[in-house]
């Protein structure tokens, strides 16, 4: 049997540092981020968002304008939280900048920032955003300023790219191939060619007449520069990833009723699980829970009899719409059942949808009462 | 059966002459809103009366065989549905990897190295160093499928249908233009995405784009339209997906979005349908009607926005039972009604 995630036995556990809230694209993580951290506010927690892309009105809503790199106190007129609440939206490039600034000296690290392919690295590496937010992460929790980090993971197709992008940030900065593929006869002189083949000897040649001289010697000066670094960067990931398997953190997965996001969803239970890493519980977000006892069926069959009769024609459309809830009700359950029936042990809860879209505080704090059942 | 009634805004007008001519479909949207859903019922729209067309994936997700419930999809091209009609339905899952080696034998021999290539990450590492790389390869692989022929010079495939990268990535994902002057000019990959660029830019091409009747979808779509656009990229047509009947009387909406229901009312046409409900039931149903009417507000507000993208709008009603493959049928006649061929 499966049992409901309770967000404030959750928020309200000292011992709780840090909340990861996961999910698919578009299923609501940003905004359930916000609520969670607006309650945990309001519940005496000094607590910072960490934000990824919040849309512009929800930035607005936590006083957000810009990307920046540190947290700011939410202050808006009448908000008067017991504890605390500051929030920031990540800038993925000057975190990295920060980060390159912290490990290197003042020369290399000029050196770093200037060179063509760390702009690229740093700007459309598809792993470099969910790394940046792992950063971040680690910089907030080494902090110990707040009391609770509330993080939103980056938004990306998978839900579970996030754990893997510094394994993939790794690879890219690992100099073994790029020094391959920059000067294959140098490095790997005939002693790689005798592992690996003639043909990567091939192909380091077509790769270099494909990309261009220029950018494999850039790339090439930026791997140099950055292995000095390198390890020093690839110990925080570990440092992290520790955190994140730590007992003072929480993953929360967030899916809509619908079946790709939870797919992506079961997907996710899973890997935490083989990661070893601590989950909360599944928040069903924007549910359309039943308010009335009426059956579907009988609201139908009531709706035709008043339209063959030619009355009563707003009591007839109220019985309609009513019975095409029950059907989305009925079809968002069939499709949790199916998620419960292969994960029984997780903790679920059910966020009935806003008739509108959030913008404020108190839409906030309102998705926090339907998160929490209050 | 009626799928928009009280329409405001955006009038359905269907698939235009220009669209119908477009042999490239590619669908793109942002996340959530269905777009490999909308991209699977076009195709059999279009292969509807014995077309024969191929639909695309690119971004690994295998979203394709799943909707079809089939297993996942290898690269190759493989028959994965009939179309009323005769036609046929082709599925093919274009993979970044795989598709610079397949590039890299055409010209060179590699031998076994591919493999271990690929197993110390060095193709992804490639496709890295140099981002429009990947999308080149895609993209170029796209353009070999619209223009096969056949021996007696007919077409392969009667149109090609992409399951593109979302609206935040999909004009990069195409301008491939600018992804080659990150790239030298030389080379027989510069030869192929010349014919990629001319492909991309031309009539045999329409970028269409699925929304839903909410404000972030809405806004992406009109941003889309606008950088599409700008890269002489050509928007085809928008398809608002999930679309649910407005239940109300028209002069009903407003008042009720207002909260203002008209209880007893209800109770007494509930009473004349032999229906006798409990207080709280009788509340309840008026709540879900206020929650109904601001939706419908809401997406009334959305179909106006979509009105200034000035671009032909094809509407797809929600599925309560949800997708499978007899509810892709059923989507793609809705499509063929509204003219789609």
């Amino acid at each position: 049997m499966t049992t409901t995630l309770d967000v404030d036995r959750l928020i309200d556990n000292p011992g709780m540092r840090v909340i990861v809230c996961c999910g698919s694209g578009g299923v609501g993580k940003t905004t359930t981020a916000a609520a969670i951290g607006l309650r945990a506010a309001e519940r005496g927690r000094k607590t910072v968002v960490l934000t990824i892309d919040p849309a512009r009105r929800l930035a607005q809503a936590l006083g957000l304008r810009e990307l920046s790199n540190t947290p700011r106190e939410v202050e808006v007129e009448g908000f008067e939280p017991a504890g605390q609440l500051s929030a920031m939206m990540l800038d993925m490039r000057r975190t990295f900048d920060d980060m390159v600034l912290a490990h290197a000296g003042e020369k290399r690290a000029q050196e770093v920032l200037a060179n063509p392919f760390y702009k690229t690295i740093s700007t459309s590496f598809s792993g470099t955003q969910e790394y940046m937010a792992m950063e971040k992460l680690g910089q907030l929790a080494g902090e110990g300023t707040w009391d609770l980090i509330v993080v939103d993971t980056p938004p990306s197709r998978s839900a579970l790219d996030f754990l893997d992008a510094p394994q993939r940030m790794s690879t890219a900065l690992d100099g073994r191939i790029i020094r391959m593929l920059s000067a294959p006869a140098r490095t790997g002189g005939w002693g790689l060619r005798k592992v690996v083949g003639a043909g990567v000897m091939m192909f380091a040649k077509v790769v270099s007449t494909i990309v261009g001289g220029q950018l494999l010697a850039d790339a090439s000066a930026f791997v140099q520069a950055f292995d000095s670094m390198f390890g020093g960067f690839k110990q925080r990931a570990r440092k992290t990833y520790e955190l994140l398997r730590s007992e003072g953190t929480s993953f929360v997965v967030v899916a809509s009723p619908e079946p790709d996001a939870l797919r992506e969803a079961s997907y996710f239970v899973e890997r935490l699980a083989t990661e070893q890493m601590p989950l909360a519980g599944l928040v069903i977000n924007r549910t359309h829970p039943v308010l009335s006892g009426l059956s579907g069926s009988r609201a139908s069959a009531a709706a035709d009899k008043l339209d063959e009769n030619g009355e009563a024609p707003l009591a007839a459309a109220v019985l309609r719409l009513h019975a095409d809830r029950v059907a989305v009700r009925d079809r968002e359950r069939r499709l949790l059942a199916r998620f419960t029936k292969a994960h029984p042990s997780v903790k679920v809860v059910g966020v009935p949808a806003m008739p509108a879209d959030v913008h404020d505080l108190d839409g906030l704090r309102t998705i926090g009462d339907r998160l929490t059942g209050s | 059966m009626s799928t928009y009634p009280e329409v405001v805004g955006v009038s359905p007008i269907g698939w235009t002459e220009q669209v119908s001519r477009a042999r490239l479909h590619v669908v793109t949207g942002k996340g959530g809103t269905g777009k490999t859903t909308v991209a699977a019922a076009l195709a059999l729209a279009l292969a509807t009366g014995g077309r024969r067309v191929l639909l695309v994936e690119v971004e690994g997700r295998q979203g394709i065989a799943q909707l079809f419930d089939t297993p996942p999809l290898p690269y190759e091209e493989r028959r994965i549905a009939s179309a009323p009609g005769g036609g046929e339905v082709r599925a093919l899952h274009v993979d970044a990897e795989a598709a610079l080696l397949e590039y890299f034998a055409m010209f060179y021999n590699l031998g076994i190295a591919g493999r271990t290539l690929r197993r110390m990450g060095a193709i992804e590492f490639a496709t890295t160093l140099a981002p429009g790389l990947r999308d080149v390869l895609l993209t170029g692989k796209l353009k070999e499928t619209v223009g096969r022929a056949e021996d007696k010079g007919r077409h392969t495939y009667d149109a090609v249908v992409l399951d593109a990268p979302p609206t935040g990535r999909i004009v990069k994902f195409l301008d491939v233009t600018k992804a080659m002057a990150d790239l030298t000019k030389v080379g027989p990959i510069k030869g192929q995405s010349d014919g990629v660029v001319r492909l991309l830019h031309s009539q045999d091409t329409a970028v269409h784009l699925v929304t839903l009747l909410e404000e972030m979808p809405v806004r992406e779509t009109i941003e889309a339209v606008a950088e599409l656009s700008a890269a002489d990229l050509r928007p085809g047509a928008v398809f608002v997906n999930r679309t649910r009947p407005s239940r109300l009387p028209a002069r009903s909406v407003s008042p009720a979005a207002a909260g203002r229901v008209d209880g007893s009312r209800v109770r007494a046409g509930l009473a004349a349908a032999g229906l006798h409900l409990a207080a709280e039931d009788v509340a309840g149903l008026v709540d879900e009607t206020v929650e109904h009417a601001i939706g419908v507000l809401a997406e009334q507000r959305a179909r106006e926005q979509l009105a200034e993208v000035d671009l032909p709008a094809l509407e797809l009603p929600d599925t309560n039972h949800g997708i499978d493959t007899a509810a892709l049928y059923e989507l793609a006649e809705q499509l063929v009604d509204q003219g789609v061929r």
